[in-house]
């Protein structure tokens, strides 16, 4: 039997509807809101857990692999729970130039993860974007809104220490 | 009434190197001296010179400082303010002549540029519009305003501008074909979803002077007949959305946003879209659909977005740069504009000047400036004394540019004709230890990754070509790999659905048209020249410098160095995996690669 039509109806048990319910009331009657409406998810929960998705195409009327596919196609939104500090490491064409590859493997070694991983602790995600736009102090990286810019690899112990 | 006036950039720079801790303590240091009725502290937008932030300029005298922390503040306090000298220590000093400058406009980093669309970044705050507006600020939307839409249209064609955001698309052309389209309804949608890695003057412009962008929409629109529009800003931006939204609100305040503006009968909306973070959606279709919200995919085009652009209306897309130029042709006149720049590129164009030189930063030229004023006199040449091999200009999009083209006039027809192209304006320097194989990889895997799935040659190309390069990098090229990427690359250039596909092979390009020696020398003699390539890489120790000290033993993951303590050691190359752990480990630089 197809799968989609049970998962679409299913209903986790202990999962906060409520919470969605309320973030869709600012844009049930607008157009163009599937973005806005997931950043909003994102932002309530730090990640887009699957019942909320499915939640919200049930109540737009729409196929949950339109959600899905919504979702999956923006570096932005993220299907697994993430860390409580998100470091964002710029992989971008200065920093690139500028030997960000040895921050990286440090970066890998101090964390123990690889790129897109949650330490255990849930302490730091780990993240690589393509360009922070602060490539005057390359190599740069940002954990949760703070920049840190002219990077070394002995430089990343101390400044994880600080989260 | 104050005496002076201190202005400390807060662009995204300054503020990670610490410019909110350097005002803070400024501002203590005032209160102690009780000059806060004095001297007024301004935050205020990039001034382009990142590499010496955070940056510091005391007016009315135009001092200078660079690279200040909070805790040099007593001691300029006291010193500059109090007792009127200068502190020498803080200046900036030329890397190449080692001279002192006081003065900001005497600095070659500034004294080369031709500051107009960034007039007012670094020198007013950008979250008070009556310091935009005492700057001339909302003069030029009252002319349009006072204007006929088609002689709008007719002035914006005439000044010759084109787009900054990538193609050099006419931008009066633009928007006559939006104007001319019929409609109910009509949409001025800005760009600011500045994806190119290694560009950033439209976080820059956005940050420090929100309101010359808010204005050139709203000239457009005026020109267009929208009463409506949006700026899509990359969620990475925040410090720009929120002070678009601080723009926005203050412009509504005063009745330059909103019903009736200006008694003219115009009305105009701004909303704001926050990007997901997806390269494509820098295309413009692909950037309309993300809007509509969904998948950011491009597609063919005809129609237009002239034609049939947001929710199927005519929308004029413009980039931010192109926009923050409106306001000042529309309050200086077409023969202002026109009397900067080359024949066929007019005004100026902003560069993020990044890579290996000594002063990165951001930078606006006169388009017609040579790479060599901007890599050499701007950049104040190549850092640590390395020799120049070229500048990575225009992105993913764009091409390298060789030393013997340094002297090229810059603009979008000369770059065009060298393989490269403006692009949004990246411009990345890059010395003799810099592998331009490795390069072309790395831009490769950026669009491969970036491309967006829906056409079949950018999917596919992107990931063959990448594979080659890998390949290549990794010692493992073919003979024939050189043909198979020139063939690819064609392909994928000429059948390609949007920009992304059609630019994605420049970097290949342009690489093996000026540095084809580089790609041969990997594929036959298995060798790196710039030494950057790992797996290419061997590793020997200089007997010479070698003083036994152990440490490189105890990082080699595969045991291959021997040597007893006190004497030079030994790389055995059949067990060494080239790692480069004993390289970064060693603190007499006795280890080398050959």
């Amino acid at each position: 039997m197809c799968q989609c039509q049970e998962a679409a109806t299913s209903v986790e048990e202990n999962f906060e509807y409520e919470k969605v319910e309320s973030l869709l009331q600012d844009y049930l009657d607008k157009k163009g809101v599937m973005v806005p409406i997931l950043q909003a998810i994102q932002e309530e929960f730090g990640y887009l857990p699957r019942p909320a998705l499915e939640y919200v195409a049930k109540r737009l009327r729409i196929p949950v692999s339109k959600v899905f596919g919504v979702a999956t196609f923006y570096a932005q939104f993220h299907l697994e729970p993430r860390g409580e500090n998100i470091i964002r490491l710029c992989r971008g064409t200065a920093c690139h130039v500028r030997g960000v590859a040895k921050v990286a493997d440090k970066m890998q070694e101090h964390l123990g993860v690889d790129v897109g991983g949650t330490t255990p602790d849930m302490k730091f995600t780990y993240e690589e974007v393509a360009c922070i736009g602060a490539c005057g102090l390359a190599p740069v990286m940002m954990i949760n809104d703070r920049t840190f810019g002219k990077l070394e690899p002995d430089k990343l112990k101390g400044i994880l220490e600080q989260f | 009434m104050y005496e002076k006036q201190i202005l400390i950039c807060a662009g995204t720079g300054c503020i990670s190197s610490g410019a909110y801790e350097v005002k803070e303590a400024l501002d203590n240091e005032l209160q102690k001296n009780n000059m806060e009725d004095k001297v007024r502290v301004i935050l205020s937008g990039c001034h382009g010179f990142c590499e010496k932030g955070p940056l510091l300029i005391v007016y009315p005298e135009d001092i200078f400082y660079c690279e200040v922390t909070g805790e040099d503040m007593p001691e300029l306090v006291e010193q500059h303010l109090v007792n009127g000298n200068i502190v020498e220590r803080l200046l900036y000093k030329d890397p190449n002549t080692e001279q002192i400058v006081s003065n900001h406009e005497e600095i070659l980093f500034y004294s080369k540029q031709k500051r107009l669309v960034l007039r007012n970044c670094g020198v007013i705050d950008p979250e008070n519009i009556d310091e935009y507006i005492i700057r001339g600020g909302y003069q030029g939307l009252k002319n349009a305003l006072d204007k006929d839409p088609s002689e709008v249209v007719e002035m914006i064609k005439n000044s010759g501008l084109r787009g900054r955001g990538g193609a050099g698309f006419p931008a009066g052309m633009k928007w006559e074909f939006a104007y001319r389209s019929q409609g109910d309804k009509k949409y001025v949608v800005c760009n600011a979803d500045e994806g190119d890695p290694g560009a950033f003057m439209d976080r820059s412009t956005l940050e420090g002077d929100p309101h010359a962008v808010l204005e050139g929409i709203m000239i457009a629109g005026k020109a267009i007949g929208s009463d409506e529009a949006y700026i899509y800003v990359r969620a990475e931006y925040p410090l720009a959305i929120k002070r678009l939204r601080t723009a926005i609100a203050q412009a509504e305040e005063y009745g330059l946003i909103g019903e009736n503006i200006l008694n003219s009968g115009f009305n105009y909306k701004v909303n704001i879209k926050e990007g997901a973070g997806a390269f494509v959606c820098g295309e413009e279709t692909a950037l309309l659909a993300s809007i509509e919200g969904e998948r950011g995919m491009p597609r063919p085009r005809p129609p237009f977005p002239a034609v049939k652009g947001l929710w199927g209306k005519p929308t004029c897309i413009n980039n931010v740069e192109t926009l923050a130029n409106v306001p000042l042709i529309m309050r200086k006149g077409v023969k202002w504009f026109t009397s900067v720049g080359t024949e066929g590129s007019k005004g100026t164009k902003i560069f993020a000047l990044t890579g290996k030189v000594n002063n990165t930063g951001l930078c606006e030229v006169p388009m017609g400036i040579t790479l060599r004023e901007v890599v050499f006199d701007i950049g104040g040449g190549i850092r640590g004394g390395k020799k120049y091999k070229a500048v990575q200009i225009g992105g993913p999009s764009g091409g390298c540019i060789p030393e013997s083209l340094l002297d090229l006039p810059i603009d979008f027809d000369s770059l065009t004709q060298a393989g490269a192209m403006m692009g949004s304006g990246g411009l990345v320097a890059m010395d003799e230890e810099t592998c331009m194989v490795d390069l072309a990889r790395y831009f490769l895997s950026f669009t491969q990754n970036e491309s967006c799935g829906k056409c079949t040659p950018c999917r596919e190309g992107t990931k063959r070509m990448l594979e080659i390069l890998e390949r290549i990098t990794e010692g493992k090229g073919e003979a024939e790999d050189i043909s198979r990427l020139e063939k690819i690359a064609v392909t994928v250039k000429d059948s390609s659905l949007c920009g992304l596909g059609q630019t994605a092979p420049n970097p290949i390009l342009t690489t093996l048209r000026y540095f084809r020696d580089e790609y041969e020398a990997h594929i036959y003699d298995r060798r790196c020249p710039a030494g950057m390539c790992k797996e290419l890489l061997s590793y020997y120790i200089d007997p010479e410098i070698c003083n036994g000290c152990r440490a490189c033993t105890k990082v080699c993951p595969v045991e291959a160095i021997t040597g007893e303590k006190k004497e030079p050691h030994v790389i055995d190359e059949e067990k060494c995996i080239a790692c480069g752990a004993c390289l970064d480990r060693c603190k007499f630089g006795a280890v080398k690669t050959k």
